[in-house]
């Protein structure tokens, strides 16, 4: 496409290397931070490689706080609000793709609307509300709002996917008996299996990452998730930065692996037009 | 499942008469409006109307409505009008750096090379984290006088001395931008592959034998060609990047003594240790109405009417 010019390749080369390292480096750090015994935590000059590699942040986070506790909370609540948001989103971004009809354009920019404003202008409205329902502490609470916040953003992208899915697919299966929405879970949902996967991933690390709802609404040593036990280990002189290290690496990984497994389908959901970062 | 590059090939869209559907379309969004009704849009509304209120977490038994009490308190608030300038600023400075750089990088993994798979699945690693996860990892990076980022710029020869990143209010209010920079690259340089890889090759071929040189391909086909994504993604970054408190809550806190604070972490502040809903509610709306009067001047501006649409 361009004139060949042999200098581009190297400074291709060259910005992309920089902007790899630039990118990655952060989370070098943080893993190398993790691995570092107490006392080489501050050392100067700064190992950029541990003398000593340990462990020890790792089990002493399990020993000071009931991590165990928090991922299986973060877990728990990830998967519940990712399934019940994909189910919901499946039928809403169903009837959004197959019908014309009154009201439509309204129902798109009512869930448009939900991604552009800051959600926190309720959050004090939403406690009460939640204290109403004597949920403040308890999990379901954060099970309830996750789903809810993930709703429109996967309405929109299930949209996307069954609009590429001709609807001769479900005439055909309609024609053989078979009612709307058991074509629609029959035949149409396999075909779309790849990318339902992939809003799934989506929205489990959505919830995974929530911080403000969660620290908002849970108070209690046995229903934190992590980022709010993460947050709760952030004290106002200090942070312990080799469990805090440590603790950061463990909540990233499941998230990195699935991003990676997941990337191509998320980046076509997000390309589609719906944006929330 | 096909990717974007390929032509959405004929979008069947029967349209089915309401009244034959009408009750399964009702009930197939029930369940996402009923929550989006009660969770987000009653909150909201509820919101709204505690902005006029002197409402307070310590004394509920003495709610009133105040008109525009809280709204003068705010204004009268030397950290709000800190937060309001912080919040233009930290849009604006993160924003340019995170286009310009997608961009670029976007340009160069348009070709395929060996690599650019594992290359992209890197570069992508920001967006899987959490902002409250990235403000730690910037927050140690950049932590006191032993800091790596203190270490490398000094290795560099780029400064003499450390510099206290996030004691000093202008480098805190830079650190908090480098961050949000960093992690916001990723998204455009995703958005704006994809729209380039939408442009068909027969462009550039025809501009080749029409003897265009790079530059002129690049403003007079690549830049034409993805203006309408473009826009789309920079209006809708621009209202992401002002709601976003997670990663200044983490890094700064808003800190020193409030002046890295933006809208949304002078709200939360006054969410979590303020209790104050009023007064916070009252930042809420001020922030709609920034947002509002945004996204109008945005569309004028640019004339492109086809950002509320999915």
């Amino acid at each position: 496409m361009e004139k060949p010019i042999n200098w581009q390749p190297l400074v291709k080369g060259i910005f992309l290397s920089l902007f790899l390292l630039f990118t990655v480096f952060p989370l070098y750090w943080i893993f190398i931070t993790s691995l570092k015994p107490s006392n080489e935590m501050f050392t100067i000059p700064i190992h950029y490689w541990p003398k000593k590699i340990t462990f020890d942040n790792y089990i002493n986070i399990f020993k000071i706080s009931n991590f165990g506790v928090y991922i299986f909370n973060s877990l728990i609540v990830s998967i519940i609000a990712g399934f019940f948001s994909l189910i919901i989103a499946t039928l809403s971004g169903y009837v959004l793709a197959r019908f014309e009809f009154k009201g439509k354009l309204q129902v798109m920019f009512a869930f448009f609307i939900t991604q552009m404003i800051p959600l926190f202008i309720g959050l004090a409205p939403l406690y009460l509300l939640m204290s109403n329902l004597q949920l403040i502490n308890r999990l379901p609470s954060l099970m309830i709002m996750y789903t809810v916040m993930m709703v429109p953003f996967c309405t929109v992208i299930m949209k996307g996917f069954f609009e590429r899915i001709p609807s001769s697919l479900e005439e055909a299966a309609m024609m053989d008996g078979c009612s709307r929405i058991s074509a629609l879970f029959k035949v149409i949902i396999p075909v779309m299996l790849p990318g339902i996967a992939a809003t799934f991933i989506f929205a489990f690390v959505q919830c995974w990452n929530e911080l403000f709802l969660a620290i908002m609404f849970i108070d209690k040593e046995e229903s934190k998730t992590i980022p709010v036990a993460m947050n709760s280990f952030i004290t106002k002189f200090d942070i312990d930065w080799g469990s805090m290290s440590a603790a950061t690496v463990i909540s990233v990984i499941p998230t990195l692996l699935l991003f990676a497994f997941a990337q191509r389908y998320i980046v076509e959901g997000m390309t589609q037009g719906s944006v929330k970062g | 499942m096909k990717t974007q590059t390929e032509p959405i090939v004929e979008r069947s869209m029967p349209t089915f008469r309401i009244a034959k559907h009408g009750l399964f379309i009702f009930l197939c969004l029930l369940p996402a409006l009923l929550l989006v009704t009660v969770f987000i849009y009653y909150p909201l509304l509820k919101g709204v109307i505690m902005a006029f209120q002197n409402y307070s977490l310590f004394d509920l038994t003495n709610i009133d409505f105040i008109g525009l009490g809280n709204f003068q308190t705010i204004f009268a608030d030397a950290g709000f009008k800190q937060s309001l300038i912080n919040s233009f600023y930290w849009v604006f400075c993160s924003l340019i750096p995170q286009l310009m750089i997608g961009f670029i990088v976007a340009l160069l993994l348009r070709r395929k090379f060996r690599g650019r798979g594992i290359y992209q699945a890197f570069i992508f690693f920001p967006w899987a984290m959490s902002g409250f996860l990235i403000g730690l990892i910037w927050r140690w990076m950049l932590n006191g006088q032993g800091g790596v980022i203190n270490d490398l710029l000094m290795k560099l020869k780029i400064i003499h001395s450390a510099i206290p990143f996030l004691a000093d209010p202008t480098w805190a209010m830079v650190s908090v931008v480098v961050a949000n920079v960093w992690y916001g690259i990723t998204f455009f340089s995703i958005m704006i592959l994809a729209a380039l890889q939408s442009i068909p090759d027969e462009l550039y071929e025809a501009a080749k034998i029409d003897g265009a040189n790079y530059m002129q391909q690049l403003f007079k086909i690549t830049i034409p060609y993805i203006l309408p994504t473009l826009l789309v993604t920079t209006l809708l970054r621009v209202i992401w990047i002002l709601n976003f408190p997670d990663l200044i809550y983490s890094l700064t806190n808003g800190g020193p003594a409030g002046s890295t604070h933006i809208l949304s972490t002078y709200m939360i502040d006054k969410l979590i240790n303020g209790q104050n809903y009023g007064q916070a509610a009252a930042v809420g709306v001020i922030m709609m109405i920034i947002l509002l009067f945004f996204s109008v001047f945005y569309l004028l501006a640019t004339k492109f009417n086809k950002a509320g649409d999915f």
